[in-house]
């Protein structure tokens, strides 16, 4: 678990957070740019004081302005990758992931073997610095971090500086990273679409305060956060497993909560773990079971909650088995359909308009994992 | 060298040797100092900054007569030194040494500070994340990146250590395979009657001691910056 609750002053800033991250777990700082979030995460990494506060990780207290206690960045054990990477330009990239490994006084979980890996960095080690493309450079500097052995992962904005290519070239990375190695991570970002590929849970921040938190779905429901996002981008992210191919289709069927969805999600194996998106601009919601509708995917659950959206239509949030899934509907529709927490329902989605991205059940992170 | 007098020669010697020394002395000092001048605040910081600057605005003879009222053998740091240690300043070449160094220090610590000023920080934050603690982030990261700075001043200060008359002929006199650099031999050649074909020899090989300096420095800054990639 990590806690953190700080405050700082800086002229007529201030900067007044708290939030928990149950780890392992990928925890997203979210918000428009200015409000803070930098900040936050340099007084994580123990780079800038804060005023009061504590931050604690697991059993180790990192910062407790009442006791004075405030550990020096570099024995905090926690890794940071920046916007800019930040790599050393007088060094090799070898030199660069290896800086952070020889300063570790820990058992090694990860040795650079891995690392290069996991992030396909093996033609890269004699490189120099200057000579790497901007997506390079960032898995370089992840696995600089990773290298360090840390117990907890800062990622300030790491593809903020990429374009559109060079970030789904890094995006699979650290998928990776949170499903192989487990390591918490803390991730600061305004674009949602990362948050929903990477994030377990969402920390809402704004002017300096974080004024809401929670897990991805739930999250959505917040106004605060939908009206950052834009309306089309606000939906859910469901965690299904493949159960197989459908062979007259050519698409997987994938088990999520108690009902099973149908995408298209190439060399899907049986058995692995995909995140499905699901946007609320997408589902359709229907209060008796749908029959003789072309829609192939259709959930059964039941309503939670329905909260305005905008003057239009309503957030519609269901159940359908231990995963909440988040419709929009017109409002007229909420009326004719008594749609209510309670109802029964049922929620249709095309095929096409699901994405799905590879994810593992998170292992604890617990001294040395062997093979990682 | 055969066109050289043993005493051209002795002069030659002697001020490689002298430059060689004061720069030794001084650099780690003046690393310390831009370190120090350039990333901290503090009470004093002007005040000091002003001080290392003192030999830029000072005549050199002023800086001499200080360095022998400090130094001299009964000056309260040179009395000391005798006595502590056996070292002798005055009237020695490690005294000339001294007096280029002090010259020539300011313009050792602009060099660096300009070359400090532009390592990014941050690269010194992600050490510090990595791990490594000041004087680890230091030696790995910072003197590494400011070394360019670092050279422009070592051979600034050379150069400049070369060609100092004032304070070194008035801290430890002109004496001739001791003290006597070149622009004291040069000097001396000159107030020597007949002595312009000596003056015109020790000219030209100042000349061609500066310029070989800039020269080498030139071309290795330029190998440093290609080992950076900028």
């Amino acid at each position: 678990m990590l806690q953190v609750a700080v405050k700082k002053i800086r002229g007529s800033f201030s900067l007044d957070a708290r939030f928990e991250l149950p780890t392992p777990g990928v925890v997203a700082l979210f918000g428009r740019s200015g409000c803070g979030k930098t900040t936050l995460v340099n007084i994580i990494a123990g780079l800038l004081d804060a005023d009061a506060g504590r931050v604690s990780l697991d059993d180790d207290v990192l910062l407790d302005t009442g006791k004075r206690l405030n550990v020096p960045a570099e024995r905090r054990r926690i890794g940071y990758v920046f916007q800019d990477a930040r790599l050393f330009p007088h060094l090799s990239v070898a030199a660069n992931l290896r800086y952070g490994e020889k300063r570790t006084a820990v058992r090694p979980y990860v040795n650079i073997d891995a690392v290069a890996d996991l992030l396909g960095l093996g033609a890269l080690m004699e490189r120099r610095t200057h000579e790497l493309s901007g997506g390079e450079r960032q898995r370089v500097a992840i696995g600089r971090a990773l290298l360090s052995q840390p117990r907890l992962l800062l990622l300030d904005e790491p593809l903020a500086s990429l374009d559109a290519a060079r970030r789904e070239e890094v995006l699979p990375y650290l998928e990776t990273l949170r499903d192989q190695l487990a390591v918490p991570m803390v991730y600061v970002s305004h674009n949602f679409d990362e948050v929903l590929r990477l994030a377990s849970h969402v920390v809402l921040m704004e002017s300096g305060h974080s004024v809401a938190g929670g897990e991805v779905a739930e999250m959505s429901l917040n106004k605060g956060l939908r009206s950052i996002i834009g309306a089309d981008a606000v939906g859910a992210v469901v965690d299904g497993t493949v159960l197989g191919l459908d062979s007259s289709s050519g698409l997987v069927r994938v088990k999520v909560g108690h009902g099973e969805l149908r995408l298209s999600a190439p060399n899907a194996a049986a058995g692995t773990r995909l995140r499905v998106q699901l946007l609320a601009r997408d589902l359709i919601v229907a209060t008796q079971a749908p029959r003789n509708v072309s829609v192939r995917n259709i959930l059964a659950g039941v309503v939670t909650s329905v909260a305005g959206d905008d003057a239009e239509s309503d957030l519609i949030a269901i159940d359908v088995g231990d995963t909440l899934i988040l419709a929009r509907v017109a409002k007229a529709a909420t009326r004719e359909l008594r749609l209510a927490p309670g109802i029964r329902a049922w929620v249709l989605v095309k095929s096409a308009s699901l994405r799905a991205h590879p994810s593992a059940p998170p292992r604890a992170i617990s001294g040395v994992r062997p093979g990682a | 060298m055969m066109w050289l007098s043993p005493g051209e020669i002795d002069a030659l010697h002697l001020s490689l040797s002298v430059a060689a020394r004061s720069v030794a002395f001084s650099l780690p000092l003046a690393v310390l100092l831009a370190w120090v001048l350039t990333r901290h605040r503090f009470p004093g910081h002007t005040a000091l900054d002003a001080f290392v600057h003192l030999p830029l605005v000072l005549p050199p003879v002023v800086i001499g007569y200080v360095l022998l009222l400090l130094f001299g053998a009964r000056g309260p740091i040179g009395a000391w030194l005798g006595r502590v240690f056996g070292i002798e300043l005055i009237f020695t070449r490690n005294g000339a040494a001294l007096a280029t160094a002090v010259m020539a220090f300011p313009l050792m610590v602009r060099a660096m500070r300009i070359s400090l000023e532009n390592v990014d920080r941050g690269l010194e934050e992600a050490a510090r994340t990595l791990g490594a603690g000041a004087f680890d982030r230091f030696a790995t990261i910072t003197l590494p990146l400011m070394l360019p700075g670092v050279l422009a001043g070592a051979v600034t200060a050379f150069s400049a250590a070369l060609g100092e008359f004032g304070a070194v002929i008035t801290f430890v006199s002109n004496i001739p395979g001791e003290t006597r650099t070149l622009p004291l031999a040069l000097y001396t050649a000159l107030q020597t009657p007949g002595g312009d074909a000596a003056a015109a020899r020790l000219a030209a090989i100042s000349f061609v001691l500066g310029l070989g300096g800039l020269l080498l420095s030139e071309w290795f800054a330029r190998r440093v910056r290609r080992l950076l990639g900028r």
